[in-house]
């Protein structure tokens, strides 16, 4: 059995509509969190796998990669101190209400 | 470029605006306005001197002083200026309504940002008419805008936010048209593989704007300066935006602002477009027809002083646009004419509007009365703003609509002169309303006991009415004068529509 | 001719007006007053000196006899075309000449005669310098070389009339009757505007010169146009004339010279008994050879005069304000003077008599000006005496004001047309011209003379003879300045009718006799004599008769007591329909539909802005959801178009 892209792809786009689901139905911040992680992490997927598949000599898509998950690092530590700064003065972590940036 | 002498009508502005930031003190500021509208007197003066003198010698360029600065390359944008006789009329204009404006506002509150506003925005009128190429002219046309927002805003009265905003956002919708009209004129500007351009006088020399173009650019260019020229049905933001703003800003705007719509409308719409102009002429000849007697009836019921002078001005400007569609030189001169006419007596009304009502707090006429037992300057200055209004002779008021009429009345179209003659009896309602208010206003019996109190003219408002009184007189009485410095440019030589009658 | 003596008649009183408004409130009354009757007695004496040098210096007349037409000077004030040029000139002919000497000596007389009956008043001054603006704007009339000209000074006459009548601004009737004055005459002057405009349309020209000296040069120019089924050279014509009629109150734009009674006495009989008033028919004398062409023109003159005569006449005898008696009477007889031009161009009977009516004419235009000038000067002495507009408040003056009553007397007798006092002389050339024309015409005409020796000496026995009420003070005669006019103004009706007019002052200029028609005048005085006999039964001293006739016929007293109800009449046509049906319902359309419409642009934009809004609910996973569907849609899109 030859594992061919598509092996790689599906179990991506099933973390990636997870993460969706998750971001658009949990209401806890943290969850949302996780969730955008999944999708990140699909996406990220998606590069290797169309790197290492359509263009094995170029090392593009491994960087891209990397440099994703760092920039991903750094942004769910940003947004967790938000979400510790929201919880100081809302003390709740819940989506809905933070609702003042309306109309 | 500074050597060109037209450029100092924006430079002086701008300095002005730069010494008023410096400003401590309302004596302060009040010098730098004097002084500063004094010198535009004088540039104006003298570029009068020099255009006489040059035409005297024979000059028989459409334009002079012409010069052009590049200002950005690829669209091919230009700082270009240039003046001929009707601009220089208009300079005139402009200088001693900011002259007498700068007086007439010579107590106002907060005056280092009023005044501010209101020189930027005469900046941006003396830029208009100086300037030939198209994309400046419209940034000036924007730029004497937008700070009536914020005078009406800021300094008005009565239902102030309405009106500031009526006023610019329809003012601006004029602008959208303008701007989709002045576009389509640049990508025609020049023959099939010329070099596009948004210079007037290039424009009008190359001619190569086809005719299907031009039934379209033509009615969104009027239209777009008919905004402003309170053409029916676009006038309404004229009585709302008179009545609230304050008095040198009314004097401004009515005085020389929506001159800059019927300026347009022929140095535009008409210069650029002949064909077009001849063809769709009566469309707006229709529209400006109402305009004349509709304003004039409206004016006679309404019983606010700001409200009638506005209707007014919607009837004579409204006349102005009529005389500019007959497309014949004597009516054509008639109508800038009658620009600097209703220029003069409509600031002076509504400089006397603004004293009166700063002394008695209300501009209703059935709340007053015998106005010219207790202030008899302000009311003699009124009665003769209304003579110039109703047409005496001797006064701006009749040269300027006996020209218009008897320059459409020969129009060789028998549906032009009944519309002329339909357009005369605006003369009639004219007097009706204007005596009404006189009547009310000033004789009979004194109104209002409180009212005995009030004291007469100051110096200042002596000198800011005493001004457009002469100027006004000044037309009357020497027409032929003004007559030629304006007439010089409809030739068909100059103005192609004129030939294709 | 020179110029300069034309030149300072105009500028004379043009410089008073400007001293006198601008720095008169810093003068006293009797510096200003002095600097009035200085300016205008300067020009009375100009103007006499030109005009006694053109009728009397050999070189103003041809070698065949005519007088010539002289431009003395002529201006371009402003060129709307080539051809179309208005001009500030000084023409100088027969009947320009005449009218100098009117308006001078009338003028100079209530000059002088105003320093009395104002004095002390307030706004003296200001009373001064309309009187010089109001002299400078009717010598530019009757000087002018080309017809706008004359419409310039024509609005001008219009506006110091204006100030003069609402000179007592603090009255409401005097600011009414001031309004109502120059709205009726501009929309007169609107007629006249437009009648001007089609004419210099077809003739490129607005001189009188031109137009009047080679007149069939003007019927051949419109080359037969026609418009409404009327030539539009009656169009013009007609047009003209409506101008006319609206300064000369011809009917129905009379009603404005009654109400304009209001202003001081002096101002009445200078502008509105004397000159101001006359100047329609100075206006159609002046293009009296363009009106000879056509005759449908003349015809509408014809019948507008004389009803108007009839109506005024008839009005007369039942009013109380002597004012109002003298105005009607005003109106009456220039509505002869008008029936005269009319029947002189017709060209009907005998050659002596083509043309006869405009010398008539002319002639009854320079005595009516004197004798209703000094009727008027006469009324204001009687005011000033009673302080009273109205004869019931009057009676048996005679013994108290011998010099105004004398005077009176002459007057009334001028108007009645007594020998030998000047009236005779010019209604007889006038009903002379009237029966030559038609019959009919004559008739109606000499009707209306006896009514107006009717109503003046009804009016003559109520105010001197009657019944003597009861004075507070008893009345006395003026003082002298304002009896030096009376005198004078009597002295030249008395004399005046033996000008032999036809010298002077003829429609082709050609100097010829008058010959007093016996039978006319005879019956015509005999007329006259027997309404005045009728007058005297009636009301030389307290009776009941003319209480008797009022009640034996109330409707017929109650219509010319009320005008006909004309004034009702245009209140109701300005006010109800002009007013209440045009303008209110145009300004509620302007505020509702113009501006609503506007306003609504504004509306939609804030309501399709509020509706959208929720869409920014602050709800970060509702803006996922509507990412997500975008993104699928434009997906979607993309797809069905690659695909």
């Amino acid at each position: 059995m030859e594992f061919t892209a598509i092996y790689y792809l599906i179990p991506a786009l099933i973390m990636f509509c997870a993460g969706v689901y998750g971001f658009i139905t949990r209401k806890n911040m943290i969850a949302m969190l996780i969730s955008l992680e999944l999708m990140l992490n699909a996406v990220d997927i998606n590069f290797v796998v169309f790197n290492r598949f359509l263009f094995p000599e170029a090392m593009e898509g491994m960087f891209f990669t990397l440099f994703a998950i760092a920039i991903a690092a750094a942004e769910t530590a940003l947004a967790i101190a938000i979400i510790i700064n929201i919880y100081r003065s809302n003390k709740s972590v819940d989506v809905r209400t933070l609702n003042e940036m309306k109309f | 470029m500074f050597s060109n002498i037209l450029i100092y009508f924006v430079v002086i502005p701008l300095v002005m605006l730069g010494g008023l930031a410096l400003c401590q003190n309302i004596r302060q500021i009040r010098a730098v306005a004097v002084t500063g509208s004094l010198a535009l007197i004088g540039l104006s003066a003298y570029v009068l001197a020099e255009y006489l003198g040059m035409r005297a010698a024979g000059n028989e360029d459409p334009m002079v002083f012409v010069d052009s600065w590049m200002w950005f390359a690829p669209l091919n944008i230009h700082l270009a200026v240039g003046v001929d006789g009707i601009s220089i009329a208009m300079l005139i204009l402009s200088s001693i309504i900011v002259f007498a404006g700068s007086f007439a506002s010579w107590e106002i509150k907060d005056p280092k940002a009023f005044f501010l506003w209101l020189i930027l925005l005469s900046t941006g009128v003396f830029g208009f008419f100086i300037s030939i190429d198209l994309f400046t002219m419209f940034m000036f046309y924007e730029v004497a805008l937008i700070p009536m927002y914020l005078l009406i805003g800021v300094w008005g009265s009565g239902n102030k936010n309405y009106s500031a905003m009526k006023l610019t956002l329809m003012l601006m919708g004029g602008s959208a048209f303008l701007m989709l009209g002045l576009i389509g004129i640049y990508y025609h500007s020049a023959p099939e593989g010329g070099q596009l351009t948004w210079n007037i006088l290039e424009i009008a020399r190359n001619g190569s704007i086809d005719h299907g173009w031009q039934t379209f650019l033509f009615p969104m260019t009027f239209v777009g300066f008919g905004v402003l020229g309170a053409m029916f049905p676009f006038h309404t933001w004229s009585p709302d935006g008179h009545a609230s703003a304050p008095t040198a800003v009314s004097m401004l705007h009515a005085g020389v602002l929506m001159k800059l719509g019927g300026y347009g409308c022929f140095r535009v719409a008409i210069y650029l477009m002949p064909q077009a102009a001849h063809e769709l002429s009566w469309i707006f000849l229709i529209l400006t027809g109402i305009s004349v007697v509709y304003g004039a009836f409206c004016a006679c019921v309404k019983t606010d002083l700001k409200y009638i002078n506005a209707y007014s001005s919607v009837s004579h400007c409204g006349l102005v646009l009529f005389a500019i569609l007959m497309l014949n030189e004597t009516a054509m001169t008639g109508a800038i004419m009658q620009m600097l006419s209703h220029g003069l007596m409509t600031a002076l009304f509504f400089a006397l509007i603004g004293m009166i009502y700063g002394r008695t707090h209300t501009r209703e006429i059935t709340q007053m009365g015998g106005m010219m037992q207790i202030m008899p300057y302000l009311s003699v200055c009124y009665v003769i703003a209304g003579m110039a209004s109703l047409g005496l002779p001797g006064l701006s008021g009749f040269v300027s609509e006996m020209t218009i009429f008897v320059g459409s009345f020969q129009h060789s179209d028998m549906f032009h002169r009944v519309f002329t003659i339909a357009a005369c009896c605006s003369i009639v309602i004219t007097a009706v309303y204007i005596l009404r208010v006189v009547g009310k206003l000033l004789f009979g019996p004194v109104y209002d006991e409180h009212h005995l109190s009030l004291t007469d003219a100051t110096w200042w408002e002596r000198l800011s009415t005493v001004t457009l009184i002469i100027s006004v007189a000044a037309i009357g009485c020497f027409p032929n004068f003004f007559n030629h410095l304006i007439n010089f440019t409809f030739k068909p030589a100059i103005f192609a529509v004129l030939g294709l009658n | 001719m020179e110029s300069t003596l034309p030149i300072l008649i105009l500028a004379i009183p043009l410089a008073m007006f400007l001293i006198l408004g601008i720095a008169g409130c810093k003068m006293s009354h009797k510096l200003a007053a002095a600097l009035g009757i200085a300016g205008m007695g300067t020009t009375l004496v100009l103007s006499y000196i030109t005009a006694l040098t053109y009728f009397f210096a050999p070189e103003f007349t041809g070698a065949d006899g005519l007088r010539e037409q002289l431009t003395v000077f002529n201006w371009e004030w402003l060129a709307f075309t080539k051809n179309l040029v208005i001009s500030l000139g000084f023409f100088l002919d027969p009947i320009s000449a005449m009218m100098l000497i009117v308006i001078t000596t009338i003028s100079f007389m209530v000059h002088l005669y105003s320093l009395g009956y104002m004095e002390g008043e307030r706004g003296f001054q200001r009373y001064y310098a309309f009187l010089s603006l109001f002299s400078f704007s009717m010598l530019g009339l009757v000087v002018a070389t080309n017809i706008f000209q004359m419409y310039i000074f024509w609005e001008l006459v219009g506006a110091s009339s204006y100030l003069l009548i609402g000179f007592y601004y603090r009255l409401h009737s005097a600011v009414a009757a001031s309004k109502k004055a120059f709205i009726v005459t501009r929309f007169a002057d609107l007629g006249f505007l437009i009648g001007i405009l089609v004419l210099s349309y077809y003739t490129q020209t607005f001189d009188f010169v031109k137009m009047t000296s080679d007149p069939s040069w003007v019927l051949e120019s419109t080359g037969g146009a026609t418009f409404m089924g009327a030539s539009v050279l009656t169009w013009a014509l007609v047009l003209i004339f409506t101008g006319g009629m609206g300064k000369s109150a011809m009917m129905p734009l009379h009603i404005w010279l009654p109400d304009a009674m209001e202003g001081p006495t002096p101002v009445s009989a200078l502008i509105h008994a004397a000159t101001m008033v006359v100047a329609g028919v100075f206006l159609v004398a002046r293009m009296f050879p363009v009106y000879m062409l056509e005759g449908s023109a003349t015809m509408i003159i014809v019948v507008v005069g004389a009803l108007t005569a009839f109506y005024a006449a008839m009005v007369a005898c039942a009013q109380i304000d002597i004012k109002r008696i003298l105005a009607f009477s005003t109106i009456s007889q220039i509505a002869f003077m008008m029936v005269a031009l009319g029947v002189a161009s017709a060209g009907h009977g005998e050659v002596s008599h083509h043309g006869l009516g405009y010398m008539a004419s002319m002639f009854h235009l320079f005595t009516h000006a004197m004798f209703k000038a000094l009727l008027f000067l006469g009324a204001g002495a009687l005011i000033h005496a009673v302080h009273s507009n109205n004869y019931t408040a009057m009676g048996g003056l005679r013994k108290y004001m011998p010099i105004t009553h004398w005077t009176f007397l002459i007057g009334c007798l001028a108007i009645a047309g007594i020998p030998p006092f000047s009236g005779f002389f010019s209604k007889d050339e006038i009903l002379a011209a009237c029966y030559a024309w038609s019959p009919y015409i004559g008739v109606w005409m000499s009707m209306v003379a006896a009514l107006t020796a009717f109503y003046m000496f009804r009016m003559y026995y109520l105010i001197f003879w009657w019944n003597e009420p009861h004075y507070h003070h008893a009345p006395h005669d003026a003082p002298v300045s304002m009896s030096i006019p009376l005198i004078f103004l009597a002295a030249v009706s008395c004399v005046a009718g033996f000008i032999p007019f036809g010298h002077f002052v003829t429609w082709n200029r050609m100097p010829y006799d008058i010959h007093i028609e016996l039978p006319v005048a005879i019956s015509s005085v005999v007329i006259a004599l027997v309404a005045i006999a009728i007058a005297r039964h009636m009301y030389i001293k307290e009776n009941p008769l003319p209480a008797k006739m009022k009640a034996a016929l109330p409707r017929l007293w109650d219509w010319c007591h009320h005008r006909f109800y004309w004034d009702e009449l245009y209140q109701f046509i300005t006010h109800r329909i002009i007013f209440n049906g045009i303008c209110r319902p145009l300004a509620w359309f302007d505020r509702h539909i113009i501006d609503g419409t506007m306003d609504s642009f504004a509306t939609v934009t804030n309501k399709a802005s509020d509706a959208i809004r929720p869409l920014q609910s602050g709800q970060v996973q509702m803006y996922v959801w509507y990412y997500l569907i975008g993104a699928l849609l434009l997906a979607g899109v993309t797809a069905v178009c690659v695909l």
